[in-house]
């Protein structure tokens, strides 16, 4: 975990209600791709978990939704710098992710896949990707993923952009072999990739936090190897220890 | 030089910064942040007989100025803290620790008091008194002078150690209850837990906490904390270590000033871990500016 000062370059709209948010700063504390920083807000007391998207020596990008007031006013924000807590949690692990791993992303969770994404491609993981929204007005980072040179499908539910349906739907046009997944969206997308492929996932959860670094207890779950904090032992949990 | 030393019952703190229970952990995510051994002292995570996993989530919301918090004393026990949590906080923390202790139970808070009073490491043992007694129908021992003075005496017998038993604020006379600790054998007090409260999501029409009802703390408690300090100050004489929305060094002069012998540090350390830090560096500078020599000298001036 590192405290850093990041300075906002950009902070746009990309897809309805979604933000790209570009920051320069010192980076130093980011470790793995799923990890996720803690934003300081003037006026709320709580900082706001955002999952880094991608990042490199001098900066990183985080994708947000705007849902209430925090993120309304963080969406305003278009100069001026951040106090960010940032390298919490485990992130993806990609020593686990084999050959051939699956990537899902479900609405604003699929911005750490593209990060992954990246890293697998440089170790010579060709992937594919599996991106759902609900419709065609919320989808974004299609063709950045594509850029990446990975096979990238994109569902919606409503059936308004790429494939009609759920990330599963998508899943079954795709020929067999993958040999693990890693996925990051709404739970009840997390447990049907869980119920339906059989190969071993790494899952990326949300729980409301306090503190964002380990110690105050308010994210804890249960797991099949006991309590764990899905900030600081996770997010990503692996697909054979959640209990649904 | 600043001299910025307290006493608490015979213990010398270097300054009296103390993170605040529950905020904290057993110290062992902090000690990469700085190191601990600048602070006071630290009160660790709440401690219960049997490891529990607490409420269910979620757990936190936010407030304005603060947070609810329904954690539930979720805790490893009191074996795991002895021959684990205690054991690696020797290794980074040289000071006395202040060890918090629950219970929904005399004899639970008896077992744990007495399990820990052979352990060198722990100066002080804080008794969280805001817990139901599950025997008594499961009305809080902190809210119940009698209640609160079964627990004291009882602890007290337990232990030889100094005692500080944790007040809740959820009361109608939190001077009653301090005076009844004081008689039943308290070394000091420390006060104030959070204030019980609640948020209703508007959209879902739903409470936000699945327990529906939390503890506030952070600075929007602050003023409520300093005037319960300020009235058991004037009730009691024994030490009391003040707490509740503390967030910067002129909190802290504000709270020794109402009372406080030392001043423990929780919510804020959630959302800035480098609070305590930033305070014990910057209470020099607000002790030179409001032309105090000894911090100690301030202590119930108001
Ligand atoms: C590890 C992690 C990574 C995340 N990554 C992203 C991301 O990359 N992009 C993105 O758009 N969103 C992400 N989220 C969700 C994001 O944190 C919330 O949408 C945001 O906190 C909402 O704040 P608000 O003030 O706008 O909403 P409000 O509802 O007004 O917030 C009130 C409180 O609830 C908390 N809260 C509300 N929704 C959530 C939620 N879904 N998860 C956790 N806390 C919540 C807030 O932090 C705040 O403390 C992530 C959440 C977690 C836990
Ligand atoms: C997340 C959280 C967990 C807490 N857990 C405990 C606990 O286990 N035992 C205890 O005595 N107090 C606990 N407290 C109360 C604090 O120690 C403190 O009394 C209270 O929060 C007021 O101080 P503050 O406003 O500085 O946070 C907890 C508070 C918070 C926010
Ligand atoms: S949010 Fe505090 S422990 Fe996870």
């Amino acid at each position: 975990m590192k405290k850093a000062l990041f300075k906002i370059l950009s902070n746009e709209p990309i897809a309805k209600d979604v933000y790209k948010l570009v920051l320069e700063g010192d980076t130093g504390g980011i470790t793995a791709p799923g990890q996720f920083v803690n934003i300081e807000l003037e006026g709320f007391f709580l900082r706001r978990p955002i999952s880094v998207c991608d990042w490199d020596d001098k900066g990183m990008t985080l994708i947000y939704k705007t849902v209430g007031k925090g993120t309304k006013c963080l969406s305003e924000k278009k100069s001026g710098t951040l106090d960010l807590l940032t390298g919490l949690g485990n992130g993806f692990d990609l020593s686990k992710c084999g050959k051939r791993p699956l990537l899902v992303g479900g609405g604003v969770g699929t911005p750490p896949l593209y990060g992954l994404c990246k890293r697998l491609v440089e170790r010579g993981a060709a992937s594919a990707v599996v991106l759902g929204f609900n419709t065609a007005d919320d989808v974004f980072y299609e063709e950045e993923f594509r850029a990446l040179g990975v096979k990238t499908l994109v569902a919606t539910v409503d059936g308004s952009y790429g494939i009609g349906g759920l990330v599963t739907d998508a899943i079954k046009t795709l020929p067999v072999g993958f040999d693990s997944y890693c996925a990051c969206g709404p739970e009840p997308m997390l447990r049907a990739l869980c119920d339906t492929l059989k190969i071993k996932g790494q899952l990326s959860f949300e729980e409301r936090m306090a503190c964002g670094f380990g110690v105050c207890m308010g994210c804890s779950c249960k797991t099949k190897y006991g309590s764990k904090r899905i900030c600081k032992d996770g997010p990503v949990l692996s697909s054979n220890e959640v209990i649904w | 030089m600043a001299d910025m030393s307290v006493v608490l019952s015979g213990i010398k703190l270097e300054n009296p910064v103390i993170p605040a229970s529950g905020c904290f952990g057993y110290g062992a995510e902090f000690k990469d942040f700085y190191d601990l051994n600048i602070l006071g002292s630290f009160s660790f995570k709440g401690t219960t007989k049997e490891p529990r996993f607490g409420n269910p989530t979620p757990r936190v919301a936010e407030c304005t100025g603060g947070i609810l918090n329904s954690i539930g004393l979720q805790n490893p026990g009191i074996e795991a803290v002895i021959n684990e949590e205690l054991p690696r906080i020797a290794a980074f923390f040289k000071k006395p620790v202040i060890a918090n202790i629950g219970g929904f139970s005399v004899d639970e808070f008896v077992y744990c008091a007495e399990r820990l009073d052979g352990v060198e490491q722990v100066g002080i043992i804080e008794v969280n008194i805001s817990c139901p007694n599950l025997h008594k129908g499961g009305v809080n021992f902190g809210s119940d002078p009698k209640a609160a003075a079964e627990v004291t005496a009882a602890v007290r017998k337990a232990t030889g150690k100094p005692i500080y038993i944790k007040l809740s604020p959820n009361v109608t006379s939190i001077t009653e209850i301090a005076k009844a600790c004081e008689d039943a054998g308290a070394d000091g007090l420390s006060l104030i837990n959070t204030l019980l409260g609640m948020r209703i999501d508007i959209k879902s029409r739903k409470p936000l906490l699945a327990n529906k009802m939390g503890g506030l703390s952070g600075r929007a408690i602050f003023p409520v904390a300093l005037r319960m300090v300020y009235e058991v100050r004037k009730a009691v004489k024994i030490p009391i270590i003040g707490m509740g929305g503390v967030a910067s060094a002129e909190d802290v002069i504000e709270m020794m000033m109402a009372g406080a012998s030392a001043v423990q540090i929780g919510a804020e350390n959630l959302r800035n871990p480098f609070a305590c830090k930033e305070i014990i560096e910057d209470l020099p500078r607000v002790m030179a500016e409001l032309g105090i020599e000894r911090l100690r000298d301030i202590i119930g001036v108001a």
